[in-house]
């Protein structure tokens, strides 16, 4: 089934390799555009339903002509500073041992 | 326009903060086949596949393959899923689940129809979870539902 993959982490959809992948450089949660901004979100989704029929071959990749604006977030997100190592070692042992009581999927 | 932010580098570093020895293998497939369109974009029905959910998950809750109706009023959940949350927000669905930009389309005759359903894929650790297991029975949902295309809108 032909597929377009709308999404905001260029590396990891271009490790993965998918046919046909419009990428929003945004912060992860809005691929399809900036919240509030209608216009946008209709322009960006229309550029990618439109490479179902223009794109020739897989690991095609289509950036949007559209910006989020301001791009502080980009060093901020999952970010490892002096100011959180220990917080994030401290998450780091609640997730072990909450993960211990982890329930396994069923199928 | 700055560099895109390196995901992969990014979250192998945090989860070595957190004292996580492994780092996670990102999917990687030798090839990724490509289907062409068999009919124009103008007949085809497209259905959504989202990685969001219909209802409210715990962060340490069993994912599993889900379907809802394709309307515009629809509630999506996605605090258990890992996305900018202090750089954004979810509060317009339009923004990650365009279902009304895709009437749009199809009322303008660009996109010929809508499937009645979406479909949730869960986000998985377990690759062969996803290869295995949730792809086959998304795509089998897809098909039943008359998708001939699908956009994949994950978070």
């Amino acid at each position: 089934m032909p597929t377009v993959i709308m999404g905001s982490a260029r590396d990891i959809v271009e490790h993965c390799r998918v046919p046909r992948f419009f990428f929003f450089d945004a912060p992860l949660g809005n691929p399809c555009g900036t919240p509030g901004d209608r216009a946008m979100q209709d322009r960006n989704v229309r550029a990618a339903v439109a490479l179902f029929e223009t794109a020739a071959a897989s690991e095609t990749t289509v950036s949007a002509g559209e910006t989020w604006g301001p791009d502080d977030w980009k060093g901020r997100y999952m970010a490892v500073t002096d100011e959180n190592r220990a917080e994030l070692a401290a998450k780091g042992e609640e997730l072990r041992a909450r993960r211990a009581e982890r329930v396994p999927r069923s199928f | 326009m700055s560099e895109p932010v390196p995901y992969i580098d990014r979250s192998h570093n945090y989860y070595r903060a957190q004292g996580f020895s492994d780092v996670y293998r990102y999917a990687k497939h030798d090839s990724a086949p490509f289907a062409a369109l068999s009919t124009p974009l103008a007949d085809c029905t497209l259905g959504v596949v989202t990685t969001a959910s219909t209802y409210p998950r715990a962060s340490l809750e069993p994912r599993k393959v889900d379907s809802g109706r394709l309307e515009e009023g629809v509630t999506l959940y996605a605090d258990d899923l890992s996305w900018d949350k202090a750089a954004t927000h979810l509060d317009d669905l339009n923004s990650f689940f365009p279902v009304a930009s895709l009437r749009e389309l199809v009322a303008e005759g660009v996109i010929g129809a809508l499937t009645e359903h979406f479909q949730c894929l869960p986000t998985e650790y377990s690759h062969k979870a996803t290869l295995e297991h949730d792809a086959p029975e998304i795509h089998r949902r897809l098909v039943a539902d008359g998708a001939d295309i699908a956009l994949l809108v994950p978070l």
